[in-house]
């Protein structure tokens, strides 16, 4: 297991290096010279020069990138022009938000979406397959964002049940922190309880039709045992992986959310970045997603042979 | 043995068969039908006889609907029957042009990297992988942010974003198709590349890449509407589904209605193009015949 891992690690180096370069070439996107704008109304060419200097940006792209990716690579990813803190310490500080949302939406997404694909496959071709594919398809269409903004509606507006946005800290008051994300965490997780339950559906009736739960059956045990132990156990393999790569489309998700939530998070910080032009922020938010992404991916690949006995013997 | 030939049924062709089993499967139809609609109503947006969707009345402002404006009026007193419909042509625009970005780009890199194998198919793997790491939606959000915010860059930043996918499934494709006797026998009788690759491979690879594209559609024309309810897409005073639902959100308690219609919209259009993405790929899926 351990050459395993080492094996995806190599292989995880050149895709972060081009990770870098693409977000190294996003500054490069930027319309008119960066100098000028820093430069301000004046453009005194003795200012202008002396920032040229100051950032490199007389040197050849190569170098400039060089240096930009050595300094990322020991956690200096720039500072913010915003809160003039270095953009590492802000995603640090944002992170924690972000993490909560993000496994209270996973628990919502496993709650409704793993029984409702075990159903689905289990009562094929009837009502209840048809009424949860219907509901996973709708979860699929319904842009979150306006899910969000109808429950607020609904539920903080005219019912007054919980408060429409904010964000207390668990370590504050949990209960509090709790009632206040779990619309949020409710927005988030129903997109993924659709993914969810597509998938389990999928391993399931794969599962179902094996010559083990055959077995299982022919042995006389009972149906929930055969569907618990047999079926649904097998099943999960490539639920669990699927559901670690979900990673990625909770992210994006995140920011929406946050944004709909006023959540101070990881995905309310990329968004007030884009509009005050604090780049390094952003650049920085998209090298660690994609560092992060990758390191769920071999967390993917690694959880996928732990749990598969055929794979863990190879 | 004449007779017998000509008693013979010629067998169905595969478009044919999947012609038949789409038509057969009414969830598609429904899709159909949706996508037709909002498709019709984008293109006779001009001729209609609706108000201009960027006309203000101060004496109008957030009317709830009536029999005046049916789906009643913004808080500038704009109709929004009328910038839903104007709207239409912004969602669906994007939808299928950030698409077709991706599908333009995507298709040639994914056939390369299975064709020639080697360090060309190494180098754009690679390029694919990181590429798919950044969430589709935060590297939409950084391009278009990079690039300014308009609708144009916000169709381009959504197309580069969907473009991994299509190097994936094209690449996987080709792959595929290259072990087929029929490509071999190509190869044996000398045609070249190029011609290989036009007249066996692109038709081969053409079904699987259409299912996505279907369905990627439903996810641009989500992807535009979050790009343009964070500003970063449509900009005002031109009409977009999710800038609408951006200004919507500020007037929840006394104008709810500005906040139903936009979403309806993008649900209903979105779930057409899944259910025909979803109808295709069960009409096409040669392992169900």
């Amino acid at each position: 297991m351990l050459g395993f891992i080492l094996r995806r690690l190599l292989i995880a180096i050149p895709t972060i290096l081009m990770i870098s370069v693409f977000v190294f070439s996003l500054q490069k996107l930027l319309p008119g010279d960066p100098v000028l704008a820093m430069a301000g109304e004046e453009r005194d060419p003795a200012t202008i020069a002396f920032l040229r200097q100051k950032y490199h940006l007389n040197d050849p792209v190569p170098e400039q990138y060089a240096r930009w990716v050595l300094a990322a690579a020991h956690g200096d990813l720039g500072i913010s022009l915003r809160t003039n803190q270095p953009v590492l310490q802000l995603i640090e500080e944002k992170l924690p938000v972000t993490i909560q949302l993000a496994i209270m939406a996973m628990i919502v997404a496993l709650v409704i979406g793993l029984p409702a694909g075990v159903l689905s496959a289990y009562r094929r071709n009837t009502w209840v397959d048809w009424l949860s594919n219907a509901v996973a398809l709708s979860g699929l269409s319904i842009p979150n964002f306006w899910l969000g903004i109808m429950l607020i509606l609904l539920v903080s507006v005219r019912l007054g049940w919980l408060p429409a946005s904010g964000y207390v800290s668990p370590w504050v008051d949990p209960w509090r922190s709790i009632q206040v994300m779990l619309m949020p965490a409710f927005v988030l997780g129903t997109g993924l309880a659709a993914s969810l339950m597509r998938h389990t559906r999928s391993a399931m009736l794969g599962v179902l039709k094996s010559d083990y739960v055959r077995t299982a059956r022919a042995k006389g045990l009972s149906e929930r045992s055969v569907l618990v132990k047999h079926a649904l156990r097998n099943a999960l393999v490539p639920v669990v992986t699927v559901t670690t790569l979900l990673f990625g489309e909770l992210l994006g998700g995140a920011v929406l959310t946050e944004q709909i939530f006023t959540i101070p998070g990881f995905g309310k910080l990329v968004v007030d970045a884009v509009f005050t032009r604090d780049y390094a922020v952003v650049q920085g938010i998209v090298l660690c997603t994609g560092v992060a992404f990758i390191a769920m991916n071999l967390l993917a690949d690694v959880a996928y042979r732990l749990l598969n006995p055929r794979m863990r013997d190879q | 043995m004449s007779t017998v030939l000509t008693e013979l049924s010629p067998l169905p062709r595969r478009e044919n068969r999947a012609w038949k089993k789409l038509r057969a499967n009414p969830a598609a139809l429904v899709g159909f039908v949706l996508v037709a609609f909002f498709i019709l109503i984008a293109i006779a947006a001009p001729i209609l006889p609706i108000d201009s969707p960027i006309a203000t009345s101060w004496t109008e402002v957030r009317k709830p609907p009536s029999a005046l404006h049916w789906f009643g009026t913004d808080d500038i007193g704009r109709d929004i029957l009328s910038r839903m419909i104007w709207g239409a042509r912004a969602s669906l625009l994007a939808g299928v042009i950030s698409v077709a970005i991706a599908v333009a780009l995507g298709v040639p890199l994914g056939v390369a990297a299975g064709y020639l194998r080697g360090w060309t198919d190494a180098a754009i793997s690679r390029m694919t992988e990181a590429l798919l790491a950044a969430p589709f939606l935060i590297l939409a959000i950084a391009l278009a942010a990079f690039l300014g915010p308009s609708l144009t860059n916000a169709m381009i930043a959504i197309g580069l974003s969907a473009m991994p996918v299509f190097i994936r499934l094209s690449r996987a494709q080709t792959m595929d198709v290259l072990t087929e006797d029929y490509v071999e026998s190509a190869h044996a009788i000398g045609i070249g590349h190029v011609a290989l690759v036009w007249r066996y491979i692109l038709p081969n690879i053409f079904p699987p890449i259409l299912v996505q594209a279907t369905l990627s559609i439903a996810n641009a024309i989500i992807a535009e509407a979050s790009l343009s309810f964070l500003g970063l897409g449509q900009q005002p005073p031109a009409p977009s589904w999710g800038s609408m639902l951006n200004v919507a959100k500020n007037f929840l308690d006394q104008s709810p209605w500005m906040a139903l219609w936009p979403g309806i919209a993008i649900f209903l259009v979105v779930l057409g193009f899944n259910l025909v993405g979803d109808g295709l790929r069960d009409a096409l899926d040669p392992r169900d015949t």
